[in-house]
């Protein structure tokens, strides 16, 4: 299967080709050479499900050998790629996903002239996310990590003469940084346990070389994890995703809720059984999680920006899944994880379609009544909204529900309880968005735009389509997860990856409890829909109760709480420095760049331009060197 | 023997007119009369030659120094009627200094002179012929005896083009020199006036 | 060779010293230039003797590229005096101070 090699390839030669000669040509060999790599490596990743399948369960697991890349005495990495049931499907959902947002941003971006440019960065970042999740082992994992982290500066700060769109590119990556560090010094940590970091080779040995519960397994799990929330955007390190919406939508999309930002989830599914080791570790995921889940989601109910609002709910339903894999809940993390991208990924390229009609405004405020003009976007949108609430048959409430059941049969009775709480808010938050986006009144600003400027209209094919395509995976795909008396079809096809781990508790399904539980997340998400629905009609939540507005408007101060404690320290330190630089370290180099010039300027009083007085002394030192010599 | 008394007498002559030389070249007002002190300096110097039996450097230094050097130096005074000499400048050194400094150097070498004893090589007929020099310098020497000859093309290519630049200099921008009428190029060479 | 070669260095010695003396002394460009050449004879002087007294010709063959050097030398040298003199009216060597730091 060494095929498997072009998967990242492809797109990695359509980032040079766009990059080197995309500025030349124009959109039409730009656009087909993105959106044609990322649709070939879908191809290879569907070849590549079908020998796969063709192997007996146990055997899914190849190594592909590249290369070797460095080894250091005991220490070697090898280039290497591993395809199994987890990776087939990471790649699918992300270059299915990828493929669709790529033909949407090609009517998206049309007018701009950083096409090029765009879909280069575009490309380069698939083809580390595929890096990332083809990885064999934690080294190649973070080139494709590293990668996908200047990426999504490169595209947040896409329209850089912005200063909010470069100041938000820089958080992004500043913060991402910081969770890096961490990743790495889980890598150095794994290595020194374990003497290699392939994936296979840790999980066959976790039982062997961590005890349970260690401190070892413990403080490699947490340092992983701190990677992990600084690329998922948990607490505390969420703050850079709601700025990265300054990018254009379909990156917002496709990087900042369909792919990248469920890396984190994906490298503790692969590192699951060293977090089995840790039940410490895996509680706090799970809590850390949840909280999560019920902050942001708490966030967006009163977030005015239409693209804020789908990243808060971002963050909360990467939430979900950390609480997931937290209990263990592997399959069902996944399944939520592909779930998402479908239906988030509908819901922002919707957002985009409405931005793109309105001439680019995201602000809730100014829009209103548009599901008259935009009828289309509308069902869409709607569509993902109700994926989004949970409500059946669409596949938000499977992979939601999954989750939940498996935190109540593992006993978190309490991150139950807040997933449910976050559940309903996240339906109230989303019915909220789309009463205020295209139910009602138009707002007055935008009465008056519409009227004058231009009227607003559906998007074009090359636009619709691929949000159709995503609203029919989102309607089709809780067929994945089917799961009422045995594990769903993805479950059974991610079943050997997680063969060597302990059985799952979670996944032991079906009896009465389930149907209860069923039955109460369908009901909070219904009375959640129902709330959102009389409360927006009607009247805003700022009338009601502004303390409780403010209070969430602010996001709880966190960010004010940032700002005192890790900011403007590090500013007061950053300007120390640079006093001590400019004073100390270049007063220094200035005295002696002084002394030398004024040492110079007192020579230069030899310089006379009198031929004689050169002449005077050429014979003076002739004469001092005669007399040495003749005295010898 | 006759012979070394004549030598004797001769070189006293020579070193009393040579001294006498140098310093009219250094000491003259006119510079017409520097160079005829030169003259008097080469003149006897080319005698000098003489009397260490290197005849073709004799014959060379009268050629050469005194028929075309000298010459050139006299028609140049002559060509730029160069007038007095203005009060000196404050950092060039004083005649004073100079004379100080000509007496240490003047003692030193002299004393180093003193001590170049030595016995004599005896030579014979042939040294210092047109043939022995001859065939040094188209022998060992052949090298830069055609590096000579480069040199003296480099001077000539020299001369010509700084000759040449007078012109450029005087007729395009109008220069230092007052515009000329339609002078009639007198002097050989034709530089401008 | 009767007269001892020291003598002969000696008056090449004064030779030497009295052209030095006209090159730092004097001001007019062209009495420093025959200042050099006096200078230039000296050691001219000096090669002769040394060659007379080691019996061998290499001494007067370097007498000889002297001659060359010095001859093309003067030429060069009077051309730029007289550059000069056209381009300022003075061949004192002392207005000759661009050079000047």
């Amino acid at each position: 299967m060494t095929y498997a090699v072009w998967i990242p390839l492809l797109p990695l030669l359509g980032w040079v080709v766009n990059g080197l000669w995309g500025q030349r040509w124009g959109r039409r060999p730009v656009a087909a050479v993105a959106c044609g790599t990322v649709v070939a490596a879908f191809a290879v990743g569907l070849a590549l499900l079908r020998a796969l399948s063709a192997l007996p369960p146990d055997a899914r697991h190849v190594e592909v050998d590249l290369y070797r890349w460095f080894a250091a005495g005991p220490v070697a990495v090898p280039m290497r790629l591993l395809v199994d049931p987890l990776s087939v499907v990471m790649v699918l959902v992300v270059t299915g996903v990828g493929a669709l947002i790529h033909i949407y941003s090609v009517g998206y971006m049309g007018d701009d002239d950083g096409f090029a440019r765009y879909f280069a960065y575009l490309n380069l970042f698939m083809a580390s996310m595929l890096t990332l999740v083809l990885a064999d082992n934690l080294v190649v994992m973070f080139i494709g990590w590293e990668g996908v982290g200047l990426c999504s500066y490169l595209l947040i700060a896409f329209w850089f003469t912005r200063p909010a769109a470069a100041a938000a590119g820089v958080k992004a990556f500043l913060v991402t940084r910081l969770g890096d560090v961490g990743f790495l010094l889980g890598i150095f940590l794994a290595f020194g346990i374990f003497g290699t970091v392939e994936f296979g080779a840790m999980t066959r040995d976790a039982a062997t070389r961590l005890p349970l519960g260690g401190a070892a397994a413990v403080a490699l799990c947490l340092l992983l994890f701190l990677g992990a929330t600084g690329k998922s955007a948990q607490l505390p390190l969420y703050i850079w995703l709601p700025d990265a919406m300054e990018g254009p939508t379909p990156v917002s999309a496709l990087i900042h809720a369909a792919t990248m930002v469920t890396a984190g989830v994906f490298m503790i599914v692969r590192m699951h059984a060293v977090y089995l080791r840790a039940p410490l570790a895996m509680d706090v995921v799970a809590i850390v999680g949840a909280v999560t889940a019920i902050f942001a989601a708490a966030s967006a109910l009163v977030e005015p920006d239409l693209k804020r609002v789908l990243a808060y709910s971002t963050i909360s339903q990467l939430g979900y899944m950390f609480l997931a894999v937290g209990v263990g809940a592997w399959g069902a993390g996944i399944f939520h994880l592909t779930s998402h991208a479908f239906f988030k990924a509908l819901l922002f390229l919707a957002a985009g379609s409405v931005m793109h009609a309105l001439g680019g405004t995201t602000d809730m405020r100014q829009m209103g009544g548009l599901a008259k003009p935009l009828p289309q976007t509308a069902a869409m949108f709607g569509i993902g909204a109700l994926a989004l609430a949970g409500i059946p048959p669409l596949t938000g409430f499977f992979s939601k529900d999954q989750i939940l059941s498996a935190a109540f049969r593992h006993g978190d009775i309490v991150l139950w309880a807040v997933g449910l709480a976050a559940a309903g808010l996240t339906a109230v938050y989303i019915v909220r968005a789309f009463v205020l986006t295209f139910l009602g009144a138009p707002a007055p600003s935008a009465a008056g735009d519409a009227a004058s400027a231009h009227a607003p209209h559906e998007a074009p094919p090359v636009m619709s389509v691929p949000i159709q395509s995503l609203a029919l995976l989102t309607v089709l795909g809780g067929a994945l997860g089917l799961s009422f008396t045995r594990p769903g079809v993805l479950e059974r096809f991610l079943a050997p990856v997680f063969v060597a781990s302990a059985p799952n508790p979670a996944e032991a399904g079906g009896g009465g409890s389930e149907v209860l539980l069923v039955s109460a997340s369908i009901a909070v998400a219904l009375a959640g829909v129902g709330l959102a629905w009389a409360i927006y009609r009607m009247r805003t939540l700022r009338g009601e109760s502004p303390a409780v507005h403010a209070v969430l408007a602010h996001q709880f101060y966190v960010e004010d709480l940032y700002n005192a404690v890790v900011a403007a320290p590090a500013r007061g330190l950053a300007r120390a420095f640079e006093l001590f630089d400019r004073e100390g370290v270049d007063g220094l180099v200035m005295v002696i760049a002084r002394g030398v010039g004024g040492g110079g300027a007192w020579l230069r009083r030899v310089q006379t331009g009198y031929l004689r007085q050169y002449a005077a002394l050429v014979l003076i030192g002739v004469i001092l060197f005669l007399a040495y010599w003749v005295s010898r | 023997m006759g012979g070394v008394l004549v030598e004797a007498v001769l070189f006293t002559i020579t070193a009393v007119l040579g001294v006498a030389g140098g310093v009219g070249v250094i000491a003259a007002r006119q510079p017409v009369h520097s160079a005829l002190a030169l003259l008097l300096v080469l003149m006897s110097l080319a005698v000098d030659y003489l009397l260490l039996d290197a005849q073709f450097i004799a014959v060379l230094q009268v050629i050469i120094y005194a028929g075309a050097i000298v010459v050139l130096f006299v028609f140049i005074i002559m060509l730029l009627r160069t007038a007095g000499e203005a009060p000196r400048p404050r950092a060039a050194p004083s005649m004073g200094f100079a004379a100080v400094l000509g007496t240490v150097m003047a003692s030193a070498l002299v004393a180093a002179a003193t001590m170049a004893r030595g016995p004599v090589a005896p030579v014979d007929a042939a040294y210092g012929t047109v043939q022995q020099v001859g065939r040094a310098l188209f022998h060992a020497y052949a090298l830069p005896f055609e590096a000579a000859s480069i040199v003296l093309v480099a001077g000539m290519i020299g001369a010509v083009a700084l000759g040449k630049r007078a012109h450029v200099v005087t007729a395009a921008s109008g220069g230092a020199a007052e515009p000329t009428a339609a002078r009639v190029a007198g002097t050989a060479g034709g530089t401008r006036r | 060779m009767t007269v001892p070669a020291p003598f002969y260095l000696a008056l090449s010695a004064v030779l030497f010293t009295l052209g030095t003396v006209g090159v730092l002394a004097r001001r007019s460009a062209l009495i420093v230039f025959m200042s050099v050449e006096l200078m230039l004879n000296a050691v001219n002087l000096t090669l002769v003797t040394f060659a007379r007294l080691r019996g061998g010709v290499d001494g007067q063959v370097v007498v000889f590229f002297v001659l060359v050097v010095a001859a093309a030398e003067v030429v060069i040298g009077l051309a730029i005096i007289v550059n000069i003199f056209h381009t300022r009216e003075t061949v004192d060597v002392d207005d000759v101070d661009l050079l000047r730091g």
